[in-house]
């Protein structure tokens, strides 16, 4: 099968507005008889079923919360990016999308992402028309600040919560439509398969998982907002529900996976403390923007942070990228962090973390405010408490956060961060109208592969998310539905509905009948260990082998020992959770292939055999300028298509924050 | 800080369903480090559960890092336990000492209720917003976000207000079960916004009337709501509220 990404001919800039302006449209009358179904209720998910609500297509989303407010997309911190320019710093369209392709080390897809820079600004107004408090300045303005990336000011904000706000704001729109009758939600439901009818998508299996009952829902089209699969390391910054199963059951039923191995390891969270560590905390990207990271110049220094002089402290991020200091992309923040801990430098109990610095911070701050006020003779005691109340008001959240966790106050010592699996920018394979390989299923939000190559840059997700659920899909989603206007509702009877939840019922049997001696959690502690040895920071063909190796026995042993207690038909999260592991195993053979596959670095993906002299990621762009689309084949694994990458625009260089 | 392991008493609500009967079981955990948080000493309990062939302890969680609203446990008598403006999810060990024993309830209201164990149905907060909750503009309708400056104090309290999770907590600590405290926090944020202004009455009457609906009772200013709330959501947004809803009720008789 050839991949065909459906790119629209004509130029970048105009490419989104021709679509637009010759894609088919579906008349209200018809939009009332027409079905979809929405899976998962964050930031894509909520923007999407509301919008097409709106539209008046009968819409059922469903999510696993108890409520599609609590999606993961509530946790984002830092902020959301829009080519605004309200700073008068250069700003445009055509920058985001360039800063957006370089930082993905050019292995996004052009087209997508400069359609996802001109939506941009579209959302920032829908967001603050729905009521969503961003900060603001005196004169009643917008504020914004830098995040990693970039060198302009386009981060729209609400202190350390602006997914929580966002995400309130869709969640709102969708309750509206819920309200309205447009919308029917589906909560503590969980998507278990994709049902084909003539090689279309036309529903899926969900279960009530309540009552644990499985369901048949029919849709004309099914869009997945399902979010993305970090949890296979076990240990990241998701929620602990976080899943891939709905995407994977995509996978399994035809829908190719891109670019699986690309994953973002997110450069500030809170380091893992024990073996007792069931998740970890991000501290936000926008930190980098005041804070300053550094370690001891000298190896195994075990005095307190506060009494190593200034002399003796390594800004290594300064020191190695100049031009972008501690702005510098998470991929490459990362790396350095890792680079400094591997060669003995590390600080903390574990030596497997690094300091963010705030003093300078609240001191500079601290300068200005007494300058406001006339103190100009003010001593340095006065100073830091004026500079912590400006630092406190601009991520005061965020320092509260690290203190409850740690137990140690972030104004008076400095954080101790480590890399973290943050994000996964691989995900379902979607051409440019967001459909998979499978007619009339599609993928939006952090599902998908798309717009952030192999790196994503801080405050691109929400802007992704919400560009694919208000932006694109009412637009693209209705090029597909209008053909199918004359296509009647299916009744819930036909075969390939009962076929498919007959295989998700046997599977769920299967499952609770194993009754073996190794409880769920074990199992996926194991395969996070596997995964973050030998597919995290750093990758080498001979770990990935033994990885798959790994994998594959680590399957068999869960398929035949796993124990899992109580009943189908009744609430039971260990259930739950061992359809989801059972996913994540096979997801995490697939993400070693993939990264075996790509004998190069770039982004996130680094391969030690590919690295430039000073250790920083070498691409290989004659090799591997592919987006990497795996099918599956079953019991016989997985066959790979590629989708050459073309860059007409941003030409690939070697990347340099120097 | 100086870390340490202890051993415990807890003493769970279990309860198989919404239908049946629950009761007080007692556990003992051992060995539990100061730097868990409280919900990974959950976890080690019902591995051992699981390992010895018991049900584990149902409970609601997900992101772990207080913002998602979904976690509910009534620690000790405290709605999310000892530590104030926190979540069940964040308050760590070290809030404990080595032989304490800990009684562990789920949110007790009509209007949440029980499903399994220490796990509650909280929909009547969605059908709250489904009754007005919300900004009346359809995709694609904004005009430029900076079209209309808001003053940063109204932004601010704004904000402060619509900071609120929706995790129940503050009618789980209620003597009277009232939701005022989250109905007045997204009332506040929407009326202080100009955005908000068109549905400004039909708002605060509608969602207060799906409040009373849902069994929620009243306020009688005991302000157990503001101490327990793990986002410092403020009792002003409860008289917020009342004025929006008086000055809403006899606008509307006016017409």
């Amino acid at each position: 099968m050839a991949l065909n990404a459906k790119i629209p001919q004509g130029e970048m800039d105009k490419k989104w507005s021709d679509y637009k302006g010759h894609v088919k449209l579906v008349n209200p009358a018809n939009k009332r008889k027409l079905e979809v179904i929405v899976v998962g209720t964050g930031l894509a998910g909520a923007s999407a079923a509301a919008s097409l609500g709106e539209l008046g297509y009968k819409v059922k989303a469903f999510c696993f919360q108890d409520s599609p407010r609590r999606a993961h997309s509530i946790a984002a911190q830092g902020g959301i990016n829009a080519a605004k320019n309200y700073q008068n710093d250069g700003d445009s369209v055509f920058r985001l999308f360039y800063d957006t392709v370089k930082g993905g080390d050019y292995r996004a897809r052009e087209a997508n992402v400069h359609r996802l820079a001109e939506v941009s600004t579209s959302i920032i107004d829908q967001c603050v028309a729905q009521g969503v408090p961003f900060a603001r300045e005196y004169g009643g303005l917008l504020s914004n600040r830098s995040f990693g990336g970039t060198q302009v000011q386009r981060t729209f904000y609400a202190a350390g919560q602006t997914g929580q706000q966002l995400l309130l704001g869709a969640y709102s729109a969708l309750e509206r439509q819920v309200a309205l009758g447009n919308v029917k939600m589906y909560s503590r439901h969980e998507m278990l398969d994709v049902v084909k009818i003539d090689g279309k998508a036309r529903g899926i299996i969900a279960r009530n998982l309540i009552n644990g009952e499985t369901e048949r829902h029919f849709g004309h089209a099914v869009l997945l907002c399902s979010g993305g699969y970090g949890n296979v390391f076990y240990l990241s910054t998701n929620a602990m529900g976080s899943n891939v199963t709905a995407a994977w059951k995509a996978h399994k039923k035809g829908a190719f996976f891109g670019n699986p191995c690309f994953t973002q390891i997110h450069p500030t969270c809170i380091p893992v403390s024990g073996d007792h560590q069931s998740k970890l905390t991000l501290m936000s990207e926008s930190l980098r923007n005041d804070g300053r990271i550094w370690v001891p110049k000298q190896k195994g220094d075990n005095r307190k942070p506060q009494d190593i002089p200034e002399e003796e402290r390594d800004y290594y991020l300064e020191r190695r990228y100049p031009a972008f200091g501690n702005l510098v992309p998470r991929d490459v923040a990362s790396r350095a962090a890792k680079e400094r801990c591997d060669e003995g430098y590390g600080v903390g109990t574990t030596k497997m973390a690094v300091y963010l610095d705030y003093k300078d911070a609240i001191m500079r701050y601290g300068r200005i405010e007494a300058g406001k006020t006339g103190q100009d003779n003010a001593d340095d005691k006065t100073i830091f408490s004026l500079g912590r109340s400006v630092v406190e008001e601009k991520y005061g959240n965020l320092f509260e956060m690290y203190e409850k966790i740690t137990g140690e106050n972030p104004y008076l010592t400095p954080m101790r961060i480590y890399p973290a699996v943050h994000y996964t920018m691989g995900g379902l394979w979607v051409d440019y109208e967001l459909q998979t390989t499978v007619p009339g299923l599609y993928a939006l939000g952090e599902a998908n592969f798309s717009d952030h190559g192999a790196n994503r840059l801080g405050a691109s997700a929400l802007m992704q998310g919400l560009a694919d659920g208000y932006f694109v899909i009412p637009y693209t989603l209705g090029n597909y539905l209008a053909d199918e206007i004359r296509t009647s509702s299916i009744a819930t009877e036909h075969e390939a509905f009962v076929n498919a939840q007959k295989e998700v019922n046997d599977r769920l049997n299967r499952l609770i009948n194993i009754k073996g001696n190794q409880t769920v959690e074990s199992f996926h502690k194991r395969l996070g260990k596997i995964m973050w040895d030998k597919c995290g920071m750093a990758r080498s063909a001979e770990g990935l082998k033994h990885a798959i190796a790994e994998i594959q026995a680590l399957k068999k042993e869960f398929w035949s020992d796993v124990k899992i207690p109580g009943d189908i038909n009744e609430f039971n999260p260990e259930l739950d959770k061992a359809g989801r592991v059972a996913d994540f195993i096979e997801l995490g053979e697939l993400m070693c292939l993939d990264a075996l596959d790509r004998n190069e670095s770039c982004g996130g993906h680094f391969r030690e055999e590919s690295q430039t002299e000073d250790g920083e990621a070498k691409r290989d762009d004659d090799n591997y300028a592919y987006v990497a689309a795996w099918e599956n084949k079953g019991e016989n694994g997985w066959q790979l298509h590629k989708e050459d990458l073309n860059f007409e625009i941003v030409k690939p260089t070697q990347r340099s924050y120097k | 800080m100086q870390h340490y392991h202890m051993n415990l008493t807890l003493k769970v609500w279990r309860q198989k369903n919404t239908q049946s009967k629950g009761s007080l079981e007692t556990y003992q955990v051992k060995n539990i480090s100061s730097e868990m948080s409280f919900l990974e000493m959950f976890d080690v309990l019902n591995e051992q559960l699981i390992v010895e062939g018991k049900e584990p302890i149902a409970f609601d969680h997900d992101c772990r890092e207080g913002i998602c609203g979904m976690c509910s446990m009534y620690i000790n008598g405290q709605a999310h336990g000892p530590w104030q403006q926190n979540t069940t999810c964040q308050l760590h060990m070290r809030a404990f000492k080595d032989g304490d024993t800990i009684v562990v309830e789920p949110w007790r209201s009509k209007a949440f209720p029980v499903v399994k164990d220490l796990v509650v149905d909280r929909s009547s907060f969605d059908r709250i917003i489904q009754a007005g909750g919300y900004i009346s503009v359809n995709t694609g309708n904004a005009v430029d976000a900076n079209a209309i400056p808001i003053d940063k104090k109204d932004a601010d309290h704004a904000f402060m207000a619509a900071a609120c999770i929706g995790c129940g907590a503050c009618v789980a600590t209620c003597k009277n079960g009232s939701a005022m405290l989250f109905v007045g926090a997204k009332v506040s944020q929407l009326a202080l916004l100009p955005q908000g202004e068109p549905e400004r009455e039909s708002r605060v009457l509608n969602m207060v009337a799906q409040m009373d609906k849902e069994g929620f009772g009243n306020c009688t200013n005991t302000y157990a709501c503001e101490a327990e709330c793990p986002k410092g959501i403020s009792v002003a947004n409860i008289a917020r509220l009342n004025s929006e809803y008086i000055k809403a009720g006899l606008s509307n008789e006016e017409n």
